[in-house]
């Protein structure tokens, strides 16, 4: 079972591995979109950190969703609402119990990037970090760790699509070539489940 | 690249304390990063709020006062503002009469405004939105994130100012609004690349010899680049891009911008090529303004916007503006 310790610990470590890959985030960002994706997610998940450890929050579900509100409150951009709908619409789903199970996480990720997609309009080969969630989402029944490979399968996956949404769709075929930095993020806080869990 | 600033971490709340003290008519928010005309609420006036990502000034926190906006919600570089920053503007300059958010087309400006409008709907303040997108480089379709809002982002917000100066209601000023975006188109070149405080370097690699063509303001490459072109033929291409849009019936207001690191010598001369080209297609040219309005921080080049205008749209583009970049008449 996971409770409020585990998200807390996975938000940890996803702020401390978005520090580590904030430059490679940045530089993802400087062909197809406008350089700053990496510093961003740094700020807002910082922010995500300091709150959480303020406020400690004592179910998962209130975890994650104070998380997603101090991402839309700091982060701005497009990544700020995407990221925030995606932990606060989990968080929501989680509901109110002080544990949930693996499969119950699994089935409120889903709802979350379900409410990313409502929000942004983008679908599985838009290029965007749909491509990493969606996969990684499927592959969660299988543990943290098939989740976090999917993720990142998915995130190479994006190098050889056109954009159709966010920025690096006004290049039009200009952005084939290049990983998505949404999508290589996404991998990162998918990952970050794996690390919090110990695996 | 050298920069005029202290960290790339303070460069808007650095920028946001010297605007504070040169314009003293602004309420300036250092903290909370908005930015407020002093005089706000005015009584039975729709108030104009718009943002978004810092390094496009003088947008939008230099067109805030009397005739254009209420307030402007500046971003870090490139980003668009959050929420809580258009909601607390518009908690502070909404006289009751409504207000009217001004959003360029970008999936995080409309994302963000979208969540600010929920969060003053949720506080009793009646909310309008118009979307910016005048950009005729990008393909329009359901399959991208459409037009980009550029230089017409200028005469909305000024035309849709001067409607909401005279009293206008709500619905009406919004309607100037959509109809002043309807009617404009732009495009945009760049002889360089920018660069932004965080990154230090320039954002794409612009060989000499080359321009891009089509660009936004984001400093993103464009959709096209050529071997280094003429003022003339730049004005050729450019406004022939927007006349093949849309082929205009009424008089134009033309703004030539600059997109921050052109000097004003150059924007003159491309101005003469840009009226000769209109000349020569038989456009009828109203007003037109020439300076550095819509930037992208040190990015060298210009764009090209048209505005259709009727004579009330263009009664109200002559109505009296007293804002740190655009004033006249009072």
């Amino acid at each position: 079972m996971l409770d409020a310790d585990f998200f807390r610990r996975w938000m940890a470590v996803t702020a401390a591995s978005v520090d580590r890959e904030a430059e490679r985030l940045t530089a993802l960002d400087s062909p197809i979109g406008d350089a700053d994706h990496g510093s961003n997610l740094q700020r807002g998940f910082k922010a995500v950190v300091a709150a959480l450890e303020k406020d400690a929050p004592a179910t998962p579900g209130a975890v994650l969703t104070l998380a997603g509100r101090q991402l839309i409150s700091t982060v701005g951009g497009a990544s700020g609402p995407l990221y925030g709908t995606l932990l606060r619409g989990t968080g929501k789903a989680l509901g109110d119990a002080a544990e949930v199970s693996e499969a119950q996480f699994a089935e409120a990720l889903r709802a979350g990037v379900d409410k990313v997609m409502a929000l942004g309009g983008a679908a599985p080969g838009d290029k965007t970090m749909i491509d990493a969630l969606v996969p990684a989402v499927d592959a969660l029944g299988d543990g943290f760790g098939a989740a976090r490979t999917a993720a990142e399968q998915g995130a190479e996956a994006t190098i050889p699509l056109q954009a159709r949404k966010g920025r690096a769709s006004y290049l039009g075929e200009r952005s084939i070539g290049h990983q998505d930095p949404g999508a290589t993020s996404s991998a990162l806080l998918v990952a970050g489940l794996a690390e919090a869990a110990g695996e | 690249m050298k920069m005029l600033i202290n960290v790339p971490e303070t460069v808007v709340a650095d920028a946001l304390r010297g605007m504070a003290s040169a314009f003293p008519d602004l309420a300036v928010d250092v903290e909370n990063r908005v930015i407020v005309r002093r005089d706000a609420p005015v009584a039975g006036q729709v108030a104009l709020v718009s943002g978004g990502g810092s390094g496009h000034e003088p947008l939008h926190g230099g067109f805030v006062g009397p005739g254009m906006l209420s307030a402007a919600c500046p971003g870090e570089v490139f980003t668009s503002p959050v929420p809580d920053q258009m909601a607390r503007a518009a908690a502070a300059v909404d006289s009751g009469a409504g207000v009217l958010f001004i959003v360029k087309n970008y999936t995080g400006d409309v994302l963000n405004f979208d969540m600010a409008a929920e969060l003053a709907e949720d506080e009793g303040i009646q909310v309008a939105k118009v979307l910016v997108n005048d950009d005729v480089a990008v393909t329009d379709s359901l399959y991208t994130a459409g037009r980009r809002g550029t230089g017409a982002t200028l005469f909305v917000e000024k035309i849709a100012g001067a409607a909401a100066a005279e009293g206008q209601p709500l619905e009406r000023v919004e309607a100037v609004g959509r109809q002043v975006n309807e009617n404009s188109r732009s495009f945009g070149v760049a002889l360089s690349a920018c660069t932004t405080p965080a990154k230090g370097s320039p954002t794409f690699d612009l060989p000499p010899g080359e321009l891009e063509l089509g660009i936004g303001i984001h400093g993103e490459p464009g959709r096209e680049r050529r071997a280094m072109m003429t003022s003339g033929e730049i004005a050729d291409f450019a406004v022939n891009a927007v006349l093949e849009d849309m082929p205009p019936h009424n008089p134009v207001l033309v703004l030539v911008n600059g997109m921050g690191a052109t000097p004003l010598l150059e924007l003159y001369g491309f101005n003469a090529e840009v009226q000769r080209v209109l000349a020569e297609r038989g456009v009828s040219v109203a007003r037109i303004l020439v300076g550095n309005y819509v930037t992208s921080l040190d990015m060298a080049g210009a764009s090209v916007t048209l505005c259709q205008v009727d004579e009330e749209l263009l009664r109200l583009w002559d109505a009296p503006v007293k804002t740190p970049a655009l004033r006249w008449g009072m």
